[in-house]
């Protein structure tokens, strides 16, 4: 909890409920007759609304990426380290909108909402969506905020699929696509750890088949599971070792099972903490939507013909000891938008922080992000 | 402008594609981009050189160069691919070269001159390794591990197949002129070179 709020924090939000009632129609056939979107905003649109910046959320983020709810809060926004006065997404210069997307936990439209054909809680029967859903969900945004193009579109992770998405299917709908940290599609490997984390909610009795709510109960074993096995992903091995090393929490071993390393404890806290905060057939979904991201397989899996008709000019970033997305996967975004023509800066961060770095305030990520940004709103000046 | 960037920016066509490999701050690419209506990137290491090309909004891959450019770029996918004081401080310089002229319809090299009077000077009275204004560090700590002369780079071209288009020299008063094709080996400090494949 901050005494006084820092100076370069966007300070108290309040995030705010749009309503949509057109339906949606989603990749999979099923439509979503009207749906809720959460959303915060900080900065000031300016008159020509020209300064608008979308940030897109991973896995477990939501539309909470900076500042704070109420002084008692604990911590700031997910991303608070890169949005606010005088970070790289400047809140003095940009108009900044971060929505939850559909099927998330945090007030969007999701699985814990009610499903007004049944008038129950969605739980299980909440329709999988798609990166492609979520980019369409906030095209419709964008229009309802009265913007017609994002002076950039910024994400992480899946954050930064979504980014990619976005240049592909709306390419005049924004001018710059940051990219961090992402992949052009999943690997195996990566699917494979989505697998082993729906199965562990899935092995939980109290999982219900995703009725968990009617039975008042949660899947605590099984998402506590699934987000241990997740940060294990985000962190590098390096980060873990400098992180815990191989130290005791009691000085020595005790030769049973409970928690004895450092890390173990570090693991158990992390997912228990989740547990309270996130749902587990939110979760589902979004690993469902990483699963299913893969813009290429409609062109041949030819990532350069994807990225043929785009206009947005790119910053990609990857961090080294990433082995979730590894440098080696925006290698392959960096190389089919190079091969496209189009306009593309890449920057491989030395970082030890593993997948997480991205929301590491890296002195020389933030250098890089920082003088992009800049790029983008002295060239929206001169356009306005 | 520098004078070899003006060398430069006189080879090059308007509004062709440019590969500044090496590209530092990108100056050159902002200077060609000005004087020739140019597109294209610039490939560099260092993270802090990349910030300074972002700030001037040219686009800039962060790359070693080492690795090559098979791993980012199609065959014959620019105009021109550019090296500058670089070609020296690389781990296969032959293998770039080579490279440089898939990747692009020409490629354009400037390079230290170990021929140049000046360090054959200071070799050959003083004992030593040269160490001038376009070569300021030391044999223990510096960069340079693929020095050569004129006539030393002209046979590897020729041992690799690639067709000089045209040359330059610069000497130490940043001085260029045809007084010094009659001994470019001996006159020029920097080598500017034109290259295609043959």
């Amino acid at each position: 909890m901050p005494a006084t709020l820092p100076l370069d924090s966007v300070g108290l939000v309040i995030p705010q409920t749009l309503h949509f009632d057109e339906p949606l129609e989603l990749d999979s056939g099923k439509t979503l007759p009207h749906y809720d979107l959460v959303v915060e905003t900080y900065g000031e649109l300016n008159a020509t609304r020209s300064n608008a910046v979308l940030i897109c959320h991973a896995l477990s983020g939501d539309h909470h990426a900076a500042g704070y709810h109420s002084m008692s809060d604990r911590k700031p926004g997910w991303w608070d380290s890169a949005i606010g006065p005088g970070k790289p997404i400047d809140t003095t210069r940009f108009f900044v909108v971060c929505l939850n997307n559909l099927g998330g936990c945090k007030g969007s439209t999701g699985p814990t909402c009610i499903n007004p054909d049944t008038g129950r809680v969605y739980g299980p029967d909440f329709p999988i969506v798609t990166v492609p859903d979520w980019v369409r969900s906030q095209e419709r945004l964008m229009r309802r905020l009265g913007i017609t193009q994002w002076a950039a579109i910024v994400g992480g992770s899946l954050g930064g699929m979504q980014v990619m998405q976005w240049a592909i299917s709306f390419p005049n709908a924004l001018r710059h696509a940051l990219v961090i940290a992402a992949a052009p599609k999943l690997s195996a490997q990566n699917i494979a750890f989505n697998e082993v984390a729906r199965q562990s909610i899935f092995a939980d009795p109290s999982f219900h088949d995703g009725h968990y709510l009617e039975h008042d109960t949660l899947p605590r074993k099984g998402l506590m599971l699934a987000r241990m096995l997740g940060h294990i992903t985000y962190l590098s091995d390096d980060a873990m070792r400098a992180k815990f090393g191989r130290e005791l929490r009691a000085g020595k071993i005790n030769f049973g099972f409970d928690v004895e390393f450092q890390v173990e404890s570090y693991l158990r806290y992390q997912g228990a903490s989740f547990v309270d905060r996130f749902d587990a057939n939110t979760y589902l979904l979004m690993t469902k939507a990483l699963d299913y991201f893969d813009p290429a397989a409609e062109f041949d899996h030819e990532l350069s013909r994807v990225f043929a008709a785009t206009e947005a000019e790119f910053l990609v970033t990857s961090f080294t000891t990433d082995w979730r997305f590894s440098p080696a996967r925006s290698h392959e975004i960096v190389k089919a938008l190079l091969k496209a023509g189009k306009r593309v800066t890449y920057a491989e961060i030395e970082s030890e922080h593993g997948h997480d770095a991205f929301l590491v305030p890296i002195p020389d990520y933030m250098n890089v992000f920082r003088a992009y940004m800049e790029r983008v709103s002295i060239e929206d000046a001169t356009c306005a | 402008m520098r004078i070899d960037h003006a060398i430069i920016s006189d080879w090059i066509a308007p509004n062709s594609r440019v590969l500044d490999l090496g590209c530092g701050e990108c100056a050159l690419l902002r200077e060609l981009r000005q004087s020739r209506n140019t597109t294209g990137y610039g490939l560099e290491i260092s993270i802090d050189k990349l910030a300074k090309c972002v700030e001037g909004g040219t686009p800039v891959i962060q790359a070693n160069l080492d690795q090559g450019l098979s791993p980012w770029f199609e065959a014959q996918s620019f105009d021109y691919v550019i090296m500058t004081h670089t070609l020296q401080a690389m781990r296969y310089p032959e293998k770039l070269l080579q490279e440089m002229v898939h990747v692009g319809r020409e490629a354009i090299i400037t390079f230290p001159n170990m021929g140049y009077w000046k360090n054959r000077l200071q070799f050959a009275l003083g004992g030593r390794m040269p160490v001038t204004n376009a070569l300021p560090y030391g044999w223990f700590d510096t960069p340079n591990i693929h020095l050569c002369t004129v006539r030393d780079f002209e046979a590897l071209c020729a041992d690799l197949g690639l067709r000089i288009l045209g040359c330059e020299m610069i000497d130490s008063q940043q001085r260029s002129g045809r007084w010094m094709r009659f001994a470019p080996n001996l006159l020029g400090e920097t080598a500017i070179y034109r290259l295609t494949a043959a």
